[in-house]
């Protein structure tokens, strides 16, 4: 609304820029709603936390304690060794960290502190693409590719699902978390830094080694936390490359099939038409979900801690 | 951008300096160091290569003889008929309600937090929640949607169906597209708020006229990576009921309305079926599912990417 010079200087000047009853209401309501959809995360969390816990409970409450450390993890027949499943989770996170950690980080360092502009701007898309591949495509190339051409090559009598295939799969996955989050951090080392080591008469070598990544390290610390969250989080390539969808035994050789909490969850809701099974099979789902839950909780709040204690201020 | 400014335009200076200091000697171990870094990126740059021809070739056998087929037929145990419409269609509508749900109230908690939210408990305990609900597996997801829109809403859902697993993924989604979009309203310079203000645009015109204009590049480059997330996710659909063998009803259009309270499946349950089964066949039809399915995402994730790059060098 375009504005007369005398309205301006009129009295009716505060009026007009504190607007009309109906701006303000459409102000308010706007607001109101707005207020709403940012409310809406914390009722999210608040049923996912309601969800897991009403029938973890009823598990926790009526299982047979012996059944949790007993023969390996059976849904269906009533064998909830939870070890197994944890055991299998924390394989797969070591295998997929052994992976995704060096090489990650190797490319972050490279794309952070040794690429020329131009090679960084093309390169940094590519990774970007990988970022962006589904699980389920990883789970069917580590289960037809890495496991037949990587993992029965190393161990020829390893079955063709197995804990290792599925870890490295894992690990592709995580390499441009890790890199991305550890490019940012070394990128945001204030140059001053590098000039000051040059000026000392330093190489690249070890300014790079001893000067950037010591400052930059709440944020590759940070990095690794949040990857082996993801990874210990990652459900299909577990799923479709590890096998031992209907139950596992106990095991810690990584060249036998296995499950991760994640896929032993997948597997029992994909199981048959419906959660079923023993008297608790349907319960021992939330269980599982919860400690998962559980677990990736506590590492992205120490992810955050490190972040928020170690991060120097420039 | 000043720390690239230095390294660029001091380079030579610095190595001449450098090469000075050593005595002309061969800097030896920082060559071997730069060749492992370089290494790195190499393997891991193969690896994609590797995955994309292997996938490629793969299912070129079943895309090259009988691509309409494969995209019009639907699920079948006979190798030589199976197709991916059932899938399609419920990826589809899967996307459709991301769209609808989590791209307003994503970007509305987005424009509360950056735009509203004075620094109060309230929105430091929303804005540590969601960072907390990003990190959650997506898998749990799927328990909250079994829970929440199978049983508990089972009377609104259908149950099991394409509607459920699409609010599930839509709040799956909803994290990301919120944190996105923040920060590329977080990036509108404050000049413009203040200029608006000053000629007595109440909060939400300025909002409305000046700040989601500018940071409409980010929060669509936001919105369309959170898309192609929820179109490759599979976990949270096994557990809120997908159909991972038979799927009746046959075809039916795309866009009918009438199947949202429908059993359903999605692009990528049906790769994960295929993958499961030991027939060669099935491995063809596998990696054929894949190629149509990375198309689509890749699709996204690389106009997502266009589009941030291109803003990212007009606004320098």
């Amino acid at each position: 609304m375009a504005l007369t010079v005398p309205q301006l200087l009129g009295p009716s000047l505060r009026e007009q820029l504190s607007g009309t009853s109906r701006r303000q209401r459409r102000e308010t309501v706007v607001k109101t709603a707005l207020r709403a959809s940012a409310a809406l995360s914390i009722l999210i969390s608040v049923l996912i936390v309601l969800s897991l816990v009403r029938e973890a409970w009823t598990f926790v409450s009526q299982v047979e304690w012996a059944t949790l450390l007993d023969d390996g993890w059976f849904p269906r027949r009533g064998l909830y060794d939870v070890r197994t499943l944890v055991v299998g989770s924390l394989i797969v996170a070591a295998i997929a960290m052994a992976v995704a950690a060096p090489l990650g980080l190797g490319a972050a360092v490279f794309l952070a502190e040794y690429a020329p502009p131009r090679l960084r701007r093309m390169l940094k898309p590519i990774l970007e693409v990988l970022a962006g591949i589904p699980s389920v495509v990883l789970g069917f190339f580590a289960l037809t590719w890495i496991s037949t051409e990587i993992v029965q090559r190393v161990q020829d009598d390893a079955p063709q699902s197995n804990l290792m295939a599925a870890g490295i799969g894992v690990g592709i996955l995580t390499i441009p978390l890790i890199a991305s989050i550890s490019e940012d951090a070394m990128r945001s080392v204030p140059s001053a830094l590098r000039e000051a080591s040059y000026g000392m008469g330093a190489r690249k070598l070890t300014t790079t080694v001893r000067v950037v990544i010591p400052a930059a390290v709440s944020g590759l610390v940070a990095a690794f936390i949040v990857a082996i969250s993801r990874a210990i989080g990652e459900t299909m390539v577990v799923f479709i490359a590890a096998g031992a969808t209907g139950g596992s035994l106990y095991t810690h050789d990584p060249f036998e099939p296995g499950q991760t909490m994640t896929a032993a969850m997948a597997a029992q809701a994909a199981g048959t038409d419906a959660v079923r099974g023993a008297a608790l099979t349907f319960q021992s789902l939330f269980f599982v979900g919860l400690l998962l839950f559980l677990i990736t909780l506590a590492l992205n709040v120490a992810a955050d801690r490190v972040v928020r204690r170690v991060r120097q201020k420039y | 951008m000043g720390v690239l400014a230095t390294i660029g335009d001091g380079r030579v200076t610095r190595d001449v300096v450098a090469r000075r200091l050593r005595g002309g000697k061969r800097d030896a171990s920082g060559t071997a160091f730069r060749a492992v870094l370089l290494a790195a990126l190499v393997v891991t740059l193969a690896v994609l290569a590797v995955l994309l021809v292997d996938v490629w070739t793969g299912g070129w056998s079943v895309l090259s003889t009988r691509f309409g087929d494969f995209i019009n037929g639907t699920l079948s145990s006979r190798a030589n008929r199976a197709g991916v419409f059932q899938g399609i269609r419920g990826s589809f509508w899967i996307a459709m309600f991301t769209i609808v749900l989590a791209f307003p109230l994503g970007i509305g908690a987005a424009i509360y937090l950056e735009e509203y939210a004075p620094n109060t408990r309230f929105s430091r305990i929303v804005d540590i929640n969601i960072r907390n609900l990003a990190g959650v597996p997506s898998v749990v997801y799927g328990i909250l949607g079994f829970a929440i829109f199978v049983k508990a809403l089972g009377g609104f859902t259908g149950g099991r169906t394409v509607m459920a697993a699409g609010i599930t993924l839509a709040i799956l989604v909803l994290p990301i597209v919120i944190i996105t979009s923040a920060e590329a309203i977080r990036a509108v310079p404050d000049n413009l708020r203040e200029a608006g203000f000053g000629v007595g645009a109440t909060r939400w015109e300025v909002i409305r006229h000046h700040v989601l204009p500018y940071a409409a590049p980010g929060i669509l480059t936001g919105t369309v990576l959170s898309l192609a997330r929820a179109l490759g996710e599979a976990a949270p659909l096994i557990l809120v009921g997908a159909t991972t063998d038979f799927l009746g009803g046959g075809k039916g259009s795309l866009v009918d309305i009438g199947q949202l309270t429908d059993r359903f499946t999605a692009l990528p349950i049906v790769i994960t079926t295929w993958a499961g089964r030991p027939q060669v066949e099935f491995r063809a039809l596998t990696s054929a599912a894949i190629v149509v399915l990375l198309a689509v995402v890749l699709l996204f994730n690389a106009a997502a990417i266009l589009l941030r790059n291109r803003y990212e060098k007009k606004r320098r």
